[in-house]
């Protein structure tokens, strides 16, 4: 009883955390929605733990609770990497932004430094 | 094309250098984020300064350098560094190599000069340098050089393409070069010891070093 009155609240709590990010609009859809899709499994799982054991059996694993550990440590890993490509495209972006600034700056330096000359 | 990255010290001797030697052409100090007087110093010296707004590396440094190259349509950017350790009067040469090559590398250990490297670094450098030149499919001792001359062709792909990791905007650059059909070539020319800093001796570093050069090559060559 007490497994499932501690997974039942960490999964009430994560779906609240992730509902109110989304309200705040501190979360772009594309991430609310795998959020929101996370917290809708996570939900039910938390409530009943054992309700995968047959998934699990299946996949010759001896407990439910094995399969969900497994398939968390898959999907966060997943994650893990998504986010890093996402840096790793925001960083070139801002580096074609920086090298942008300092042409355009450069230009408007040269600009108004000529029109000194010309007064 | 210099990019400099807290060089107050150096910039000027540079820059009157290259004025001194190369009369008529334009010299661009790529100021990488510096913290300290560089850019008012190159400017003051009669360059043209172009600031980033935070440091990027060498290699943004160098790409915005090949971008303002093809904007001006220059027939040919050269890149060179702000430490004084590459001498212009080697310029002449580099360009008459753009005859044969699309990108000229004004290397070391090929005779001219006595610069030296031991150790673990040293076989770094002779593994990429065999390696390399077998991709190249020409000679190439010193693929780590930051002195180097583009033609428009060559100018263009690394206004499009340079990258900012270590290793990345001197190894990698030479393989994206023939993988895009352009011609390598090296001219042999003298380096002065750097006039600030030290080379890094320890093996600890060396071998990291290594390990580094190992991947980046490693990663030129499977990526598309």
């Amino acid at each position: 009883m007490s497994l499932q009155l501690t997974t039942t609240v960490c999964g009430l709590l994560l779906l609240a955390g992730i509902v109110e990010l989304l309200r705040r609009r501190q979360l772009r859809e594309k991430y609310g929605v795998l959020w929101i899709g996370v917290g809708l499994v996570i939900i039910p799982l938390s409530v009943f733990p054992h309700a995968v054991d047959r998934v699990a059996s299946f996949f010759g694993m001896a407990s439910g609770v094995s399969l969900v550990l497994f398939a968390a440590i898959v999907f966060l890993l997943v994650v893990c990497l998504h986010l890093s490509w996402e840096v790793s495209r925001l960083e070139e972006k801002t580096r074609t932004l920086a090298e942008e600034i300092a042409l355009i700056r450069m230009k408007v330096d040269q600009n108004t430094g000529s029109d000194v000359d010309q007064r | 094309m210099i990019p400099a990255l807290n060089e107050a010290g150096a910039i000027t001797g540079v820059i009157a250098e290259i004025r001194a030697e190369l009369p008529g052409v334009d010299v661009l100090v790529v100021d990488d984020g510096s913290t300290d007087s560089t850019a008012r110093e190159a400017g003051k010296a009669g360059a043209l300064v172009a600031s980033l707004p935070y440091n990027l590396g060498v290699g943004g440094a160098r790409r915005l350098g090949y971008r303002y190259g093809l904007d001006g349509d220059y027939d040919v950017v050269v890149q060179l560094d702000a430490d004084g350790q590459h001498d212009p009067k080697f310029v002449p040469q580099m360009i008459d190599a753009l005859d044969e090559g699309d990108v000229v590398i004004g290397a070391r250990f090929a005779g001219v000069g006595e610069y030296r490297v031991r150790g673990p670094r040293s076989w770094a450098m002779s593994f990429l340098s065999t390696v390399l030149s077998a991709v190249a499919r020409t000679r190439l001792t010193d693929t780590t050089s930051g002195y180097r001359a583009t033609n428009r062709r060559g100018t263009a792909l690394y206004a499009q393409f340079f990258p900012v990791e270590y290793l990345g905007d001197t190894v990698e650059t030479i393989v994206q070069a023939v993988r895009h059909d352009l011609t390598v070539r090296q001219v042999p020319v003298a380096m002065r010891p750097r006039v600030a800093g030290t080379p890094s001796h320890s093996p600890i570093r060396a071998t990291i070093y290594l390990g580094r050069a190992f991947s980046v090559l490693v990663l030129a060559l499977i990526r598309r």
